[in-house]
Protein backbone atom coordinates (compact mmCIF):
# COMPACT_ATOMS: atom_id res chain seq x y z
CA UNK A 1 0.00 0.00 0.00
CA UNK A 2 2.90 2.35 0.74
CA UNK A 3 4.10 2.13 -2.80
CA UNK A 4 0.61 2.95 -4.06
CA UNK A 5 0.39 6.17 -2.00
CA UNK A 6 3.98 7.00 -2.84
CA UNK A 7 3.33 6.68 -6.56
CA UNK A 8 0.17 8.75 -6.29
CA UNK A 9 2.22 11.56 -4.71
CA UNK A 10 4.90 11.27 -7.39
CA UNK A 11 2.22 11.22 -10.05
CA UNK A 12 0.49 14.34 -8.79
CA UNK A 13 3.80 16.21 -8.78
CA UNK A 14 4.75 15.12 -12.28
CA UNK A 15 1.14 15.66 -13.38
CA UNK A 16 1.11 19.26 -12.12
CA UNK A 17 4.00 19.97 -14.46
CA UNK A 18 2.22 18.26 -17.38
CA UNK A 19 -0.90 20.25 -16.59
CA UNK A 20 0.91 23.61 -16.75
CA UNK A 21 2.45 22.73 -20.10
CA UNK A 22 -0.80 21.23 -21.40
CA UNK A 23 -2.57 24.53 -20.71
CA UNK A 24 -0.27 26.23 -23.21
CA UNK A 25 -1.26 23.73 -25.91
CA UNK A 26 -4.93 23.86 -25.13
CA UNK A 27 -5.25 27.67 -24.97
CA UNK A 28 -3.72 28.15 -28.38
CA UNK A 29 -5.74 25.27 -29.82
CA UNK A 30 -8.97 26.57 -28.30
CA UNK A 31 -8.58 29.99 -29.86
CA UNK A 32 -7.10 29.26 -33.26
CA UNK A 33 -7.24 25.49 -33.77
CA UNK A 34 -3.45 25.21 -34.01
CA UNK A 35 -1.29 22.63 -32.23
CA UNK A 36 1.81 24.60 -31.33
CA UNK A 37 4.38 21.82 -31.37
CA UNK A 38 7.10 24.32 -30.48
CA UNK A 39 5.57 24.76 -27.02
CA UNK A 40 7.78 22.04 -25.46
CA UNK A 41 10.81 23.96 -26.69
CA UNK A 42 9.51 27.14 -25.05
CA UNK A 43 9.50 25.20 -21.76
CA UNK A 44 13.05 24.01 -22.42
CA UNK A 45 14.23 27.59 -23.08
CA UNK A 46 12.60 28.58 -19.78
CA UNK A 47 14.63 25.97 -17.91
CA UNK A 48 17.91 26.91 -19.58
CA UNK A 49 17.39 30.65 -19.08
CA UNK A 50 16.77 29.97 -15.39
CA UNK A 51 20.07 28.08 -15.10
CA UNK A 52 21.99 30.95 -16.69
CA UNK A 53 20.32 33.82 -14.85
CA UNK A 54 20.17 32.07 -11.48
CA UNK A 55 23.83 31.09 -11.92
CA UNK A 56 24.80 34.70 -12.55
CA UNK A 57 22.78 35.94 -9.59
CA UNK A 58 24.24 33.28 -7.30
CA UNK A 59 27.74 34.19 -8.47
CA UNK A 60 26.93 37.81 -7.61
CA UNK A 61 26.37 36.66 -4.04
CA UNK A 62 22.59 36.35 -3.77
CA UNK A 63 21.20 33.61 -1.52
CA UNK A 64 19.98 30.56 -3.51
CA UNK A 65 16.29 31.20 -3.00
CA UNK A 66 16.51 34.77 -4.35
CA UNK A 67 18.74 33.68 -7.22
CA UNK A 68 16.14 31.04 -8.08
CA UNK A 69 13.36 33.57 -7.92
CA UNK A 70 15.32 35.90 -10.18
CA UNK A 71 15.85 33.01 -12.60
CA UNK A 72 12.13 32.22 -12.58
CA UNK A 73 11.17 35.83 -13.35
CA UNK A 74 13.74 36.02 -16.14
CA UNK A 75 12.48 32.73 -17.59
CA UNK A 76 8.85 33.90 -17.53
CA UNK A 77 9.73 37.19 -19.26
CA UNK A 78 11.93 35.47 -21.86
CA UNK A 79 9.32 32.86 -22.66
CA UNK A 80 6.55 35.46 -22.91
CA UNK A 81 8.66 37.35 -25.44
CA UNK A 82 9.45 34.08 -27.22
CA UNK A 83 5.77 33.09 -27.39
CA UNK A 84 4.85 36.51 -28.72
CA UNK A 85 7.65 36.36 -31.28
CA UNK A 86 6.70 32.85 -32.43
CA UNK A 87 3.13 33.91 -33.08
CA UNK A 88 4.23 37.07 -34.83
CA UNK A 89 6.92 35.56 -37.02
CA UNK A 90 5.80 31.98 -37.63
CA UNK A 91 2.03 31.75 -37.26
CA UNK A 92 0.42 35.13 -37.98
CA UNK A 93 1.50 35.19 -41.64
CA UNK A 94 -0.18 31.77 -42.00
CA UNK A 95 -3.45 32.72 -40.31
CA UNK A 96 -5.48 32.05 -43.45
CA UNK A 97 -3.34 29.22 -44.81
CA UNK A 98 -4.57 25.59 -44.88
CA UNK A 99 -4.42 23.96 -41.44
CA UNK A 100 -1.50 21.72 -42.32
CA UNK A 101 0.80 24.66 -43.11
CA UNK A 102 1.04 26.14 -39.59
CA UNK A 103 1.33 22.63 -38.18
CA UNK A 104 4.43 21.93 -40.28
CA UNK A 105 5.72 25.37 -39.34
CA UNK A 106 5.26 24.49 -35.67
CA UNK A 107 7.41 21.39 -36.09
CA UNK A 108 9.95 23.52 -37.94
CA UNK A 109 10.03 26.10 -35.15
CA UNK A 110 10.53 23.31 -32.65
CA UNK A 111 13.64 22.14 -34.54
CA UNK A 112 14.92 25.70 -34.88
CA UNK A 113 14.54 26.39 -31.16
CA UNK A 114 16.29 23.12 -30.23
CA UNK A 115 19.23 24.02 -32.42
CA UNK A 116 19.42 27.58 -31.15
CA UNK A 117 19.45 26.21 -27.62
CA UNK A 118 22.13 23.70 -28.55
CA UNK A 119 24.32 26.48 -29.93
CA UNK A 120 23.71 28.77 -26.97
CA UNK A 121 23.92 26.25 -24.12
CA UNK A 122 25.88 23.38 -25.67
CA UNK A 123 25.11 19.68 -26.15
CA UNK A 124 25.86 18.55 -22.64
CA UNK A 125 23.52 17.97 -19.76
CA UNK A 126 23.47 21.00 -17.49
CA UNK A 127 23.05 20.89 -13.74
CA UNK A 128 20.10 22.82 -12.45
CA UNK A 129 21.12 24.63 -9.25
CA UNK A 130 19.31 23.65 -6.05
CA UNK A 131 17.28 26.55 -4.68
CA UNK A 132 15.18 24.82 -2.09
CA UNK A 133 16.14 23.06 1.15
CA UNK A 134 16.19 19.27 0.87
CA UNK A 135 13.61 18.75 3.58
CA UNK A 136 11.69 15.48 3.75
CA UNK A 137 8.19 14.86 5.05
CA UNK A 138 6.41 11.63 5.78
CA UNK A 139 2.68 10.93 5.71
CA UNK A 140 1.27 7.43 6.25
CA UNK A 141 4.46 5.78 5.17
CA UNK A 142 4.85 7.83 1.98
CA UNK A 143 7.61 10.39 1.59
CA UNK A 144 7.60 13.71 -0.15
CA UNK A 145 10.11 16.53 -0.37
CA UNK A 146 9.87 20.29 -0.01
CA UNK A 147 10.50 20.51 -3.74
CA UNK A 148 7.50 18.32 -4.52
CA UNK A 149 5.34 20.38 -2.20
CA UNK A 150 6.61 23.57 -3.85
CA UNK A 151 5.76 22.24 -7.32
CA UNK A 152 2.20 21.28 -6.44
CA UNK A 153 1.49 24.54 -4.58
CA UNK A 154 2.93 26.79 -7.29
CA UNK A 155 1.14 24.84 -10.02
CA UNK A 156 -2.17 25.07 -8.19
CA UNK A 157 -1.73 28.81 -7.56
CA UNK A 158 -0.74 29.45 -11.18
CA UNK A 159 -3.73 27.55 -12.50
CA UNK A 160 -6.08 29.34 -10.11
CA UNK A 161 -4.67 32.63 -11.38
CA UNK A 162 -5.27 31.54 -14.96
CA UNK A 163 -8.87 30.60 -14.22
CA UNK A 164 -9.44 34.03 -12.64
CA UNK A 165 -7.93 35.67 -15.70
CA UNK A 166 -10.08 33.67 -18.11
CA UNK A 167 -13.37 33.84 -16.19
CA UNK A 168 -13.16 37.16 -14.38
CA UNK A 169 -11.42 39.65 -16.64
CA UNK A 170 -12.22 41.46 -19.83
CA UNK A 171 -9.26 39.84 -21.60
CA UNK A 172 -10.46 36.38 -20.54
CA UNK A 173 -13.93 37.19 -21.80
CA UNK A 174 -12.49 38.31 -25.13
CA UNK A 175 -10.55 35.05 -25.33
CA UNK A 176 -13.62 32.93 -24.65
CA UNK A 177 -15.67 34.95 -27.13
CA UNK A 178 -12.99 34.58 -29.80
CA UNK A 179 -12.79 30.82 -29.19
CA UNK A 180 -16.54 30.54 -29.81
CA UNK A 181 -16.83 32.81 -32.81
CA UNK A 182 -13.93 34.97 -34.00
CA UNK A 183 -15.98 36.81 -36.66
CA UNK A 184 -18.67 37.95 -34.23
CA UNK A 185 -16.11 38.77 -31.55
CA UNK A 186 -14.33 41.08 -33.97
CA UNK A 187 -17.64 42.80 -34.78
CA UNK A 188 -17.91 43.57 -31.06
CA UNK A 189 -14.56 45.31 -31.27
CA UNK A 190 -12.45 42.45 -29.92
CA UNK A 191 -8.97 42.68 -31.43
CA UNK A 192 -8.44 39.11 -32.62
CA UNK A 193 -4.72 39.61 -33.25
CA UNK A 194 -4.24 40.75 -29.70
CA UNK A 195 -6.29 37.90 -28.23
CA UNK A 196 -4.25 35.31 -30.14
CA UNK A 197 -0.99 36.97 -29.09
CA UNK A 198 -2.23 36.95 -25.49
CA UNK A 199 -2.95 33.20 -25.69
CA UNK A 200 0.63 32.59 -26.82
CA UNK A 201 2.13 34.93 -24.22
CA UNK A 202 0.14 33.53 -21.31
CA UNK A 203 0.69 29.92 -22.40
CA UNK A 204 4.43 30.56 -22.67
CA UNK A 205 4.53 32.14 -19.21
CA UNK A 206 2.91 28.99 -17.79
CA UNK A 207 5.42 26.95 -19.77
CA UNK A 208 8.31 28.89 -18.22
CA UNK A 209 6.99 28.18 -14.73
CA UNK A 210 6.74 24.49 -15.66
CA UNK A 211 10.29 24.62 -17.03
CA UNK A 212 11.62 25.87 -13.70
CA UNK A 213 9.72 23.09 -11.94
CA UNK A 214 11.19 20.42 -14.19
CA UNK A 215 14.67 21.78 -13.54
CA UNK A 216 14.11 21.95 -9.80
CA UNK A 217 12.67 18.43 -9.71
CA UNK A 218 15.21 16.57 -11.84
CA UNK A 219 18.14 18.96 -11.22
CA UNK A 220 19.21 18.49 -14.81
CA UNK A 221 18.47 20.16 -18.14
CA UNK A 222 19.26 19.58 -21.78
CA UNK A 223 18.40 21.21 -25.10
CA UNK A 224 16.28 18.20 -26.12
CA UNK A 225 14.29 17.97 -22.89
CA UNK A 226 11.33 19.89 -24.37
CA UNK A 227 10.51 17.23 -26.93
CA UNK A 228 9.31 14.40 -24.71
CA UNK A 229 7.83 16.81 -22.16
CA UNK A 230 5.91 18.54 -24.95
CA UNK A 231 4.58 15.24 -26.30
CA UNK A 232 3.45 14.14 -22.84
CA UNK A 233 1.75 17.45 -22.17
CA UNK A 234 0.08 17.31 -25.57
CA UNK A 235 -1.16 13.83 -24.65
CA UNK A 236 -2.50 15.26 -21.39
CA UNK A 237 -4.32 18.00 -23.30
CA UNK A 238 -5.88 15.44 -25.66
CA UNK A 239 -6.77 13.22 -22.72
CA UNK A 240 -8.67 16.06 -21.06
CA UNK A 241 -10.25 17.26 -24.31
CA UNK A 242 -8.08 19.66 -26.25
CA UNK A 243 -9.31 23.24 -26.14
CA UNK A 244 -10.77 22.75 -22.67
CA UNK A 245 -8.86 24.44 -19.81
CA UNK A 246 -10.18 22.34 -16.94
CA UNK A 247 -9.64 19.28 -19.12
CA UNK A 248 -5.96 20.12 -19.62
CA UNK A 249 -5.44 20.43 -15.88
CA UNK A 250 -7.28 17.21 -15.06
CA UNK A 251 -5.65 15.43 -18.01
CA UNK A 252 -2.18 16.49 -16.83
CA UNK A 253 -2.64 15.27 -13.29
CA UNK A 254 -4.32 12.08 -14.47
CA UNK A 255 -1.54 11.32 -16.92
CA UNK A 256 1.06 11.92 -14.19
CA UNK A 257 -0.71 9.46 -11.89
CA UNK A 258 -1.14 6.84 -14.64
CA UNK A 259 2.54 7.08 -15.48
CA UNK A 260 3.67 6.89 -11.86
CA UNK A 261 1.47 3.90 -11.07
CA UNK A 262 2.56 2.25 -14.30
CA UNK A 263 6.22 2.77 -13.45
CA UNK A 264 5.64 1.51 -9.92
CA UNK A 265 3.90 -1.68 -10.87
CA UNK A 266 5.23 -2.57 -14.31
CA UNK A 267 8.01 -4.69 -12.79
CA UNK A 268 5.75 -6.90 -10.69
CA UNK A 269 3.13 -7.08 -13.46
CA UNK A 270 5.56 -8.40 -16.06
CA UNK A 271 7.63 -10.53 -13.68
CA UNK A 272 10.50 -8.01 -13.88
CA UNK A 273 10.65 -8.42 -17.66
CA UNK A 274 10.03 -4.64 -18.07
CA UNK A 275 11.47 -2.08 -15.65
CA UNK A 276 10.30 1.37 -14.57
CA UNK A 277 12.33 2.99 -17.35
CA UNK A 278 9.52 1.86 -19.63
CA UNK A 279 7.22 4.39 -17.97
CA UNK A 280 7.07 6.50 -21.13
CA UNK A 281 4.98 3.90 -22.91
CA UNK A 282 2.03 4.57 -20.61
CA UNK A 283 1.51 8.11 -21.86
CA UNK A 284 1.31 6.93 -25.43
CA UNK A 285 -0.86 3.92 -24.66
CA UNK A 286 -3.21 6.41 -23.02
CA UNK A 287 -3.08 8.66 -26.09
CA UNK A 288 -3.91 5.76 -28.42
CA UNK A 289 -6.75 4.50 -26.24
CA UNK A 290 -8.28 8.00 -25.93
CA UNK A 291 -8.03 8.59 -29.65
CA UNK A 292 -9.68 5.23 -30.32
CA UNK A 293 -12.57 5.41 -27.88
CA UNK A 294 -13.14 9.06 -27.02
CA UNK A 295 -11.34 11.31 -29.51
CA UNK A 296 -12.93 14.43 -28.03
CA UNK A 297 -11.21 13.66 -24.71
CA UNK A 298 -12.62 13.01 -21.25
CA UNK A 299 -14.07 16.51 -20.79
CA UNK A 300 -14.31 17.65 -24.37
CA UNK A 301 -17.55 18.35 -26.16
CA UNK A 302 -17.83 18.93 -29.84
CA UNK A 303 -18.72 22.56 -29.24
CA UNK A 304 -17.17 22.97 -25.83
CA UNK A 305 -16.29 26.13 -23.95
CA UNK A 306 -12.94 26.65 -25.55
CA UNK A 307 -10.62 29.37 -24.41
CA UNK B 1 -34.03 67.64 -43.13
CA UNK B 2 -31.88 65.48 -40.87
CA UNK B 3 -28.24 65.02 -41.79
CA UNK B 4 -26.99 61.96 -43.66
CA UNK B 5 -25.47 59.28 -41.43
CA UNK B 6 -24.68 56.62 -44.02
CA UNK B 7 -24.36 57.00 -47.76
CA UNK B 8 -23.86 53.88 -49.87
CA UNK B 9 -22.58 54.66 -53.36
CA UNK B 10 -22.91 52.07 -56.15
CA UNK B 11 -22.05 49.15 -53.84
CA UNK B 12 -21.51 45.98 -55.88
CA UNK B 13 -20.71 42.42 -54.80
CA UNK B 14 -20.34 39.31 -56.96
CA UNK B 15 -20.03 35.69 -55.93
CA UNK B 16 -18.63 33.98 -59.00
CA UNK B 17 -21.18 34.76 -61.69
CA UNK B 18 -23.91 35.73 -59.23
CA UNK B 19 -24.38 39.46 -58.88
CA UNK B 20 -25.56 39.67 -55.29
CA UNK B 21 -25.50 43.48 -55.25
CA UNK B 22 -25.72 45.64 -58.37
CA UNK B 23 -24.61 49.22 -57.76
CA UNK B 24 -26.81 49.83 -54.74
CA UNK B 25 -26.89 53.47 -53.65
CA UNK B 26 -28.93 54.59 -50.68
CA UNK B 27 -28.88 57.17 -47.92
CA UNK B 28 -29.72 56.72 -44.26
CA UNK B 29 -30.42 59.86 -42.20
CA UNK B 30 -29.56 60.35 -38.56
CA UNK B 31 -32.33 59.38 -36.16
CA UNK B 32 -34.54 57.39 -38.50
CA UNK B 33 -35.55 53.77 -38.66
CA UNK B 34 -34.67 52.72 -42.18
CA UNK B 35 -36.20 49.53 -43.54
CA UNK B 36 -34.47 47.33 -46.10
CA UNK B 37 -36.84 44.78 -47.59
CA UNK B 38 -36.94 42.44 -50.55
CA UNK B 39 -37.66 38.83 -51.46
CA UNK B 40 -35.33 36.04 -50.31
CA UNK B 41 -31.97 36.25 -52.04
CA UNK B 42 -32.44 39.91 -52.97
CA UNK B 43 -29.09 40.81 -51.39
CA UNK B 44 -30.18 42.33 -48.07
CA UNK B 45 -27.82 40.34 -45.87
CA UNK B 46 -25.00 40.72 -48.40
CA UNK B 47 -25.49 44.49 -48.09
CA UNK B 48 -25.20 44.17 -44.28
CA UNK B 49 -22.07 42.09 -44.55
CA UNK B 50 -20.42 44.65 -46.83
CA UNK B 51 -21.42 47.45 -44.49
CA UNK B 52 -20.07 45.76 -41.36
CA UNK B 53 -16.79 44.76 -42.99
CA UNK B 54 -17.38 41.01 -43.21
CA UNK B 55 -17.29 41.21 -47.02
CA UNK B 56 -15.21 43.47 -49.22
CA UNK B 57 -17.43 45.08 -51.89
CA UNK B 58 -16.31 44.58 -55.50
CA UNK B 59 -17.33 48.11 -56.35
CA UNK B 60 -18.54 51.31 -54.72
CA UNK B 61 -18.25 52.10 -51.05
CA UNK B 62 -19.74 53.61 -47.93
CA UNK B 63 -19.43 56.99 -46.32
CA UNK B 64 -20.33 56.93 -42.64
CA UNK B 65 -20.68 60.02 -40.42
CA UNK B 66 -18.73 62.10 -42.90
CA UNK B 67 -15.79 59.78 -43.61
CA UNK B 68 -15.32 56.71 -45.84
CA UNK B 69 -15.50 53.23 -44.30
CA UNK B 70 -12.51 50.97 -44.83
CA UNK B 71 -13.57 47.65 -46.32
CA UNK B 72 -12.69 44.33 -44.64
CA UNK B 73 -12.27 45.68 -41.11
CA UNK B 74 -15.10 44.51 -38.84
CA UNK B 75 -13.35 45.87 -35.80
CA UNK B 76 -13.07 49.29 -37.37
CA UNK B 77 -16.72 49.31 -38.37
CA UNK B 78 -17.52 48.65 -34.72
CA UNK B 79 -15.20 51.41 -33.56
CA UNK B 80 -16.78 53.87 -35.99
CA UNK B 81 -20.21 53.10 -34.58
CA UNK B 82 -21.84 50.38 -36.65
CA UNK B 83 -23.26 47.40 -34.75
CA UNK B 84 -25.35 44.51 -35.98
CA UNK B 85 -27.35 41.46 -35.06
CA UNK B 86 -27.60 38.32 -37.15
CA UNK B 87 -30.40 36.64 -39.06
CA UNK B 88 -29.32 33.34 -37.55
CA UNK B 89 -28.56 34.23 -33.94
CA UNK B 90 -24.84 34.25 -33.22
CA UNK B 91 -24.43 34.65 -29.51
CA UNK B 92 -21.51 33.30 -27.51
CA UNK B 93 -23.63 30.33 -26.37
CA UNK B 94 -21.36 29.11 -23.60
CA UNK B 95 -21.08 32.51 -21.94
CA UNK B 96 -23.73 34.07 -19.71
CA UNK B 97 -26.12 36.70 -21.02
CA UNK B 98 -24.29 39.33 -18.99
CA UNK B 99 -20.90 38.27 -20.35
CA UNK B 100 -22.20 38.45 -23.92
CA UNK B 101 -23.11 42.09 -23.40
CA UNK B 102 -19.83 42.77 -21.62
CA UNK B 103 -17.91 41.55 -24.68
CA UNK B 104 -19.76 44.23 -26.63
CA UNK B 105 -18.17 46.91 -24.43
CA UNK B 106 -14.74 45.97 -25.77
CA UNK B 107 -14.69 48.49 -28.51
CA UNK B 108 -15.33 51.38 -26.10
CA UNK B 109 -12.78 50.44 -23.44
CA UNK B 110 -9.03 50.67 -23.17
CA UNK B 111 -7.32 48.35 -20.71
CA UNK B 112 -5.09 45.80 -22.44
CA UNK B 113 -3.24 42.57 -21.83
CA UNK B 114 -0.72 43.95 -19.35
CA UNK B 115 -3.42 45.60 -17.26
CA UNK B 116 -5.41 42.37 -17.18
CA UNK B 117 -2.43 40.36 -15.96
CA UNK B 118 -1.37 42.85 -13.33
CA UNK B 119 -4.94 43.76 -12.31
CA UNK B 120 -4.18 47.44 -11.92
CA UNK B 121 -6.68 49.72 -10.17
CA UNK B 122 -7.60 51.29 -13.51
CA UNK B 123 -8.33 47.89 -15.03
CA UNK B 124 -10.49 46.84 -12.12
CA UNK B 125 -12.43 50.11 -12.18
CA UNK B 126 -12.99 49.74 -15.90
CA UNK B 127 -14.19 46.16 -15.52
CA UNK B 128 -16.65 47.26 -12.85
CA UNK B 129 -17.96 49.98 -15.19
CA UNK B 130 -18.32 47.45 -18.01
CA UNK B 131 -20.34 45.17 -15.76
CA UNK B 132 -22.64 47.99 -14.65
CA UNK B 133 -23.25 49.16 -18.21
CA UNK B 134 -24.01 45.60 -19.27
CA UNK B 135 -26.53 45.20 -16.45
CA UNK B 136 -28.18 48.47 -17.51
CA UNK B 137 -28.48 47.20 -21.07
CA UNK B 138 -30.05 43.92 -19.95
CA UNK B 139 -32.62 46.04 -18.10
CA UNK B 140 -33.13 48.12 -21.23
CA UNK B 141 -34.08 45.05 -23.30
CA UNK B 142 -35.92 43.61 -20.26
CA UNK B 143 -34.02 40.36 -19.78
CA UNK B 144 -32.18 41.38 -16.59
CA UNK B 145 -33.51 38.34 -14.74
CA UNK B 146 -31.66 36.05 -17.17
CA UNK B 147 -28.28 37.77 -16.65
CA UNK B 148 -26.46 34.76 -15.20
CA UNK B 149 -27.94 32.13 -17.53
CA UNK B 150 -25.89 30.77 -20.39
CA UNK B 151 -26.94 32.46 -23.62
CA UNK B 152 -27.78 29.13 -25.26
CA UNK B 153 -30.36 28.40 -22.54
CA UNK B 154 -32.37 31.58 -23.19
CA UNK B 155 -35.65 31.42 -25.06
CA UNK B 156 -35.57 32.35 -28.72
CA UNK B 157 -37.14 35.77 -28.20
CA UNK B 158 -34.78 36.51 -25.31
CA UNK B 159 -31.80 35.51 -27.44
CA UNK B 160 -32.89 38.06 -30.05
CA UNK B 161 -33.14 40.70 -27.33
CA UNK B 162 -29.74 39.71 -25.98
CA UNK B 163 -28.20 40.16 -29.42
CA UNK B 164 -29.67 43.66 -29.55
CA UNK B 165 -28.30 44.43 -26.07
CA UNK B 166 -24.88 43.17 -27.12
CA UNK B 167 -24.96 45.34 -30.23
CA UNK B 168 -26.08 48.37 -28.19
CA UNK B 169 -23.15 47.81 -25.83
CA UNK B 170 -20.82 49.03 -28.58
CA UNK B 171 -22.65 52.40 -28.40
CA UNK B 172 -23.46 52.41 -32.12
CA UNK B 173 -24.55 55.40 -34.14
CA UNK B 174 -26.15 52.93 -36.52
CA UNK B 175 -27.76 49.73 -35.26
CA UNK B 176 -28.30 47.14 -38.02
CA UNK B 177 -30.91 44.49 -37.25
CA UNK B 178 -31.00 41.48 -39.58
CA UNK B 179 -34.54 40.04 -39.47
CA UNK B 180 -35.03 40.53 -35.74
CA UNK B 181 -38.67 39.39 -35.88
CA UNK B 182 -37.93 36.12 -37.70
CA UNK B 183 -39.60 33.27 -35.87
CA UNK B 184 -41.35 35.52 -33.34
CA UNK B 185 -45.02 35.26 -32.51
CA UNK B 186 -47.37 38.28 -32.65
CA UNK B 187 -46.86 39.27 -29.02
CA UNK B 188 -43.08 39.05 -29.26
CA UNK B 189 -43.12 41.05 -32.49
CA UNK B 190 -45.20 43.76 -30.83
CA UNK B 191 -42.71 43.94 -27.94
CA UNK B 192 -39.83 44.10 -30.43
CA UNK B 193 -41.56 46.97 -32.20
CA UNK B 194 -41.73 48.91 -28.94
CA UNK B 195 -38.07 48.17 -28.27
CA UNK B 196 -36.94 49.45 -31.68
CA UNK B 197 -39.20 52.47 -31.31
CA UNK B 198 -37.54 53.18 -27.95
CA UNK B 199 -34.06 52.81 -29.44
CA UNK B 200 -34.94 55.40 -32.09
CA UNK B 201 -36.36 57.73 -29.41
CA UNK B 202 -33.11 57.39 -27.48
CA UNK B 203 -31.23 58.69 -30.51
CA UNK B 204 -29.79 55.63 -32.26
CA UNK B 205 -30.37 55.29 -35.99
CA UNK B 206 -31.68 51.85 -36.95
CA UNK B 207 -31.27 49.94 -40.21
CA UNK B 208 -33.83 47.15 -40.26
CA UNK B 209 -33.90 44.16 -42.58
CA UNK B 210 -37.22 42.46 -42.18
CA UNK B 211 -39.62 40.09 -43.88
CA UNK B 212 -42.59 41.15 -41.77
CA UNK B 213 -43.94 43.84 -44.08
CA UNK B 214 -46.50 45.00 -41.52
CA UNK B 215 -43.75 45.62 -38.97
CA UNK B 216 -41.60 47.47 -41.48
CA UNK B 217 -44.36 49.68 -42.84
CA UNK B 218 -45.65 50.53 -39.37
CA UNK B 219 -42.28 51.29 -37.85
CA UNK B 220 -39.92 52.65 -40.49
CA UNK B 221 -39.51 56.29 -41.47
CA UNK B 222 -38.25 55.30 -44.88
CA UNK B 223 -37.98 52.01 -46.76
CA UNK B 224 -35.74 50.70 -49.52
CA UNK B 225 -36.63 47.67 -51.63
CA UNK B 226 -34.01 45.37 -53.13
CA UNK B 227 -34.74 42.83 -55.85
CA UNK B 228 -32.13 40.65 -57.58
CA UNK B 229 -29.41 42.74 -55.95
CA UNK B 230 -30.65 46.06 -57.34
CA UNK B 231 -32.40 48.93 -55.60
CA UNK B 232 -36.02 49.19 -56.75
CA UNK B 233 -37.17 52.19 -54.76
CA UNK B 234 -36.26 54.21 -51.65
CA UNK B 235 -39.05 56.28 -50.12
CA UNK B 236 -41.52 56.67 -47.25
CA UNK B 237 -43.62 53.53 -46.54
CA UNK B 238 -46.85 54.97 -47.95
CA UNK B 239 -45.24 55.51 -51.38
CA UNK B 240 -43.29 52.22 -51.37
CA UNK B 241 -46.42 50.22 -50.58
CA UNK B 242 -48.23 51.52 -53.65
CA UNK B 243 -45.35 51.19 -56.10
CA UNK B 244 -46.17 48.66 -58.84
CA UNK B 245 -42.53 47.49 -59.11
CA UNK B 246 -42.54 46.52 -55.42
CA UNK B 247 -45.77 44.61 -55.80
CA UNK B 248 -44.27 42.86 -58.82
CA UNK B 249 -41.06 41.99 -56.96
CA UNK B 250 -42.99 40.42 -54.11
CA UNK B 251 -45.78 38.73 -56.03
CA UNK B 252 -43.90 37.88 -59.25
CA UNK B 253 -44.67 39.20 -62.69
Amino acid sequence: MDIFLQQIINGVVQGSIYALVALGYTMVYGIMGLINFAHGEVVMIGTLVTITVAGLLAAAGLPPILAGLGGLIAAVLCCMALGWGLERVAYRPLRNAPRLTPLITAIGMSIVLQNVAMIAWGRNYLTFPAFLPKANFEVAGAHFTAIQLFIVIVAAATMAGLMLLIYRTKLGMAMRATAQNPAVASLMGVNIDRVIAAAFVIGSALGAVAGVMVGTYYEIAHYQMGFMLGLKAFTAAVLGGIGNLAGAMAGGVLLGIIEALGAGYIGSLTGDFLGSHYQDIFAFVVLIVVLMFKPSGLFGEKTGDRA
Amino acid sequence: MAETLLAATAVAKHFGGVKALRDVSLTIRSGEVYGLIGPNGAGKTTFFNCLTGLYVPDGGGFEFAGAPLVADAPQQAAARGIARTFQNIRLFGNMTALENVMVGRHVRTRAGVIGAMLQTAATRAEEAAIRQKAIDLLHYVRIEDRADDLARNLSYGDQRRLEIARALATEPKLLCLDEPAAGMNATETEALRDLIDGIRRDGTTVLLIEHDVKLVMGLCDRVAVLDYGALVIEDVPAVVQKDPRVIEAYLGA
